[in-house]
């Protein structure tokens, strides 16, 4: 059985997913990326094949997506995060029209069609306000560790109102809320709605067309689910694997090219 | 000759001439600044080249000096001298090289630029009349605005034969004729009519060839690269609008095009995607960004810049050499507002384009420090949503390198062409059904 891998690597982690011919995930892993991408991009595609208990042979076709997706040296083709997120997100949930990505460095809105093409997609520019970057920078500023920003955020009563959008500057905003005697709570739960809002106007941009689905790392917080979810009217999907969703979309292109590439060959077969 | 030589001779004519005009053209400035001679600071959009021309009083254009210098990958010193001195980073950033270029007594990258002893301008940008203000308070200099009554209001404009346009055309005459007494008080020189005439039959040429060059590119594969290539040609049409080699240059540009249309030379190989550009290019990545379309086999046939940018010569409008004046009185109403429309209300102009030119996809480029031309392009883009037509939207600046990313814009151009190859798929499997 043929199997094909993923990797996408981020400005923050590194993922990497391995199919089987049914496009099942029969192996993950997940790093930081550091400051060797291309070393990251590796040690992730070997941690994945070691998960999925298989060797190099076994893979035969690799996309690389993220920023880093041309680091990736062994890949075999390139595809952008926001096409792999969109596959991703329709593999996983069929009948999504709409994806959040939230990662690292950049939030993507994305419109998808039934079989993933993306029709449309818009970003954050060049600004890290509404990504994940501006959680951390909060969650710094807050001592929080960033795994429990979503849980304490939901015990808020009172959000205040997180009016900058300059994730550096977010940081100075937070302590002064801390200095008038706001409670942690509240000022999480303003960071998160400060950040869904932004990432609400980019999904207006491009159209909101149920179903949503929400990806990307910050997808694993609970408190932005809930936030975005309430904002939104509506239930988004959200997988267990929702950060790995951009590196599952690479995998299924590599999929596709071997499956493309054995009927080419079973054709040639059958005329000879 | 040989096909051969006859390629080599035309092929690539356009782009060798017109870098050696400009060479000659920002010399020939130099020189001014040097003999201190009258120079009127002039912008693209409505320079009144026709009367400045008439009365030989070279013309600088500020926009054409400050591109050069994002061109030149020195836009930043400008930028910074500007901003050190107040400017905010919010304002255009070609208002804030020019003002580091005054800073800096007139030393440009392409020689020394002069001091203007007069400003004309138009209200077709609203930064034009701030600008203008600067230099007012720089060097004591008069200042004249033509207020061209543009509707800005979508698809409703006056036309020739009604009551209003004929009003507006009043308006702009009276205007002209104050501009040509300002000229004459400044020179000492008496208006010629007949001068007028002789620069006017060079502004006809050059706006048949100017629309002519634009609809040759419908040929696929397109024949000249309307962000490149086409960024030349408008450099060439103000710097030299109205004059002899301007009209020989535009010619011999609609005589190359032929050639290429007939021979089936394109810009782009293999040409795989045609493409509309909508607004003002990156100018410091100029070359990389066309590459980051032109890789994956876009090429670039049409875009707004050459409509507004040329002050509305894409109509071709041609003055009637036996009424002068109040001819261009009419073609200055009609071209500008051209060029403002362009600017404000392009969906339909887009959607008929999109057909005309076989266009697979536009790209918006709004720009960070000019609002004026970027506030609409949202507006259009839902126009053009509506009618499936695929669209990339991509922020940058056209002056400014510290809010352009190229890996980010690479990042979303890579989408955009992820985006065009299923739709060809998508569309060649419902063709095999």
């Amino acid at each position: 059985m043929a199997h094909s891998a993923g990797v996408d690597v981020g400005s923050t982690q590194t993922k990497a997913v391995i199919l089987n011919e049914e496009r099942r995930i029969v192996g993950r892993a997940l790093i930081d990326t550091g400051a060797n991408v291309i070393a990251a991009a590796d040690r992730a595609y070997h941690e994945a094949m070691q998960d999925a208990q298989l060797n190099e042979t076994a893979v035969e076709y690799v996309v690389g997506t993220g920023y880093g997706r041309y680091r990736v040296t062994f890949g075999n083709a390139q595809v952008t995060e926001i096409s792999c997120h969109g596959r991703g997100a329709v593999h996983m949930f069929p009948r999504t029209r709409s994806v959040i990505d939230m990662g690292g460095q950049d939030t993507k809105a994305i419109r998808v069609s039934a079989t993933g093409e993306i029709l449309d997609f818009c970003m954050n520019d060049k600004c890290a306000a509404g990504t994940g970057r501006f959680l951390g920078a909060a969650a710094s500023a807050l001592d929080i560790p960033l795994a429990e920003l979503g849980v304490t955020a939901l015990r808020a009563d009172k959000p205040v109102k997180i009016s900058t959008t300059c994730t550096v500057f977010a940081e100075s905003e937070v302590v002064s809320w801390l200095g008038k005697g706001k409670r942690i709570e509240d000022i999480l739960l303003g960071v998160h709605q400060s950040i869904a809002k932004r990432s609400i106007g980019l999904l207006r941009r491009v159209g909101i067309e149920e179903e949503v689905s929400f990806t990307g790392g910050v997808a694993k917080n609970i408190g932005m689910i809930s936030v975005l979810n309430e904002a939104l009217g509506l239930k988004m999907n959200v997988s267990e694997d929702s950060h790995f969703m951009g590196a599952l979309g690479a995998a299924l292109f590599a999929m596709d090219h071997i499956l493309a590439d054995r009927k080419v060959a079973e054709k040639a077969e059958s005329k000879s | 000759m040989t096909e051969k030589q006859l390629d080599d001779a035309i092929v690539g004519r356009a782009g060798r001439d017109g870098a050696a005009l400009m060479r000659g053209w920002f010399d020939q400035l130099s020189e001014t600044g040097r003999q201190g001679g009258h120079a009127a600071y002039v912008f693209v959009m409505g320079s009144m080249a026709e009367i400045l021309r008439t009365f030989d009083i070279p013309m600088i254009f500020p926009e054409i000096n400050s591109l050069q210098t994002a061109v030149r990958k020195v836009a930043h010193e400008y930028i910074n001298e500007a901003e050190d001195y107040g400017y905010s980073t919010d304002i255009c950033g070609y208002v804030k090289a020019d003002v580091g270029l005054q800073l800096r007594g007139g030393a440009h990258p392409a020689g020394p630029i002069p001091k203007p002893t007069l400003t004309v301008l138009t209200n077709a940008c609203n930064t034009y009349l701030k600008w203008a203000e600067i230099w007012e308070r720089m060097y004591h200099i008069p200042v004249f605005t033509l207020d061209i009554p543009g509707s800005r209001s979508a698809h409703i404009q006056s036309r020739p034969g009604d009551l209003d346009f004929e009003r507006e055309h009043r308006y702009v005459l009276v205007q002209i004729q104050e501009l040509i007494e300002l000229c004459e008080k400044l020179t000492g020189t008496a208006f010629d009519i007949d001068r007028l005439r002789v620069v006017l039959k060079h502004c006809n040429e050059m706006n048949r060839c100017w629309k002519r060059a634009i609809e040759l590119n419908q040929a696929r594969p397109a024949v000249f690269n309307a962000l490149t290539d086409g960024t030349v040609y408008l450099g060439l049409a103000n710097a030299f609008r109205g004059s002899e080699e301007g009209a020989q240059y535009f010619r011999q540009l609609v005589e190359e095009l032929e050639y290429k249309v007939e021979h089936g030379i394109g810009t782009v190989i293999p040409e795989k995607y045609r493409l509309i550009f909508v607004g003002v290019p990156c100018y410091p990545l100029f070359r990389r960004f066309n590459e980051m379309f032109s890789e994956p086999g876009g090429a670039f046939v049409n875009s707004t810049y050459l409509w507004f940018a040329s002050g509305g010569a894409n109509l071709g409008f041609e003055f009637d050499l036996n009424r002068p004046l109040e001819s261009l009185a009419e073609g200055v109403l009609i071209s500008a507002r051209e060029a403002m429309d362009a600017m404000f209300f392009q969906d339909q102009a887009l959607i008929k384009m999109v057909e005309r030119f076989h266009v697979d996809g536009i790209v918006f480029h709004p720009v960070k420090s000019c609002r004026t031309v970027s506030t609409g392009l949202a507006d259009t883009r839902r126009v053009l949503m509506t009618k499936d037509i695929p669209s990339l939207f991509i922020e940058s600046d056209m002056m400014d390198r510290r809010v352009v990313s190229e890996a980010q814009l690479k990042n979303r151009i890579d989408a955009f062409f992820e985006g065009l190859v299923t739709r060809k798929l998508q569309a060649a499997i419902q063709a095999g059904r």
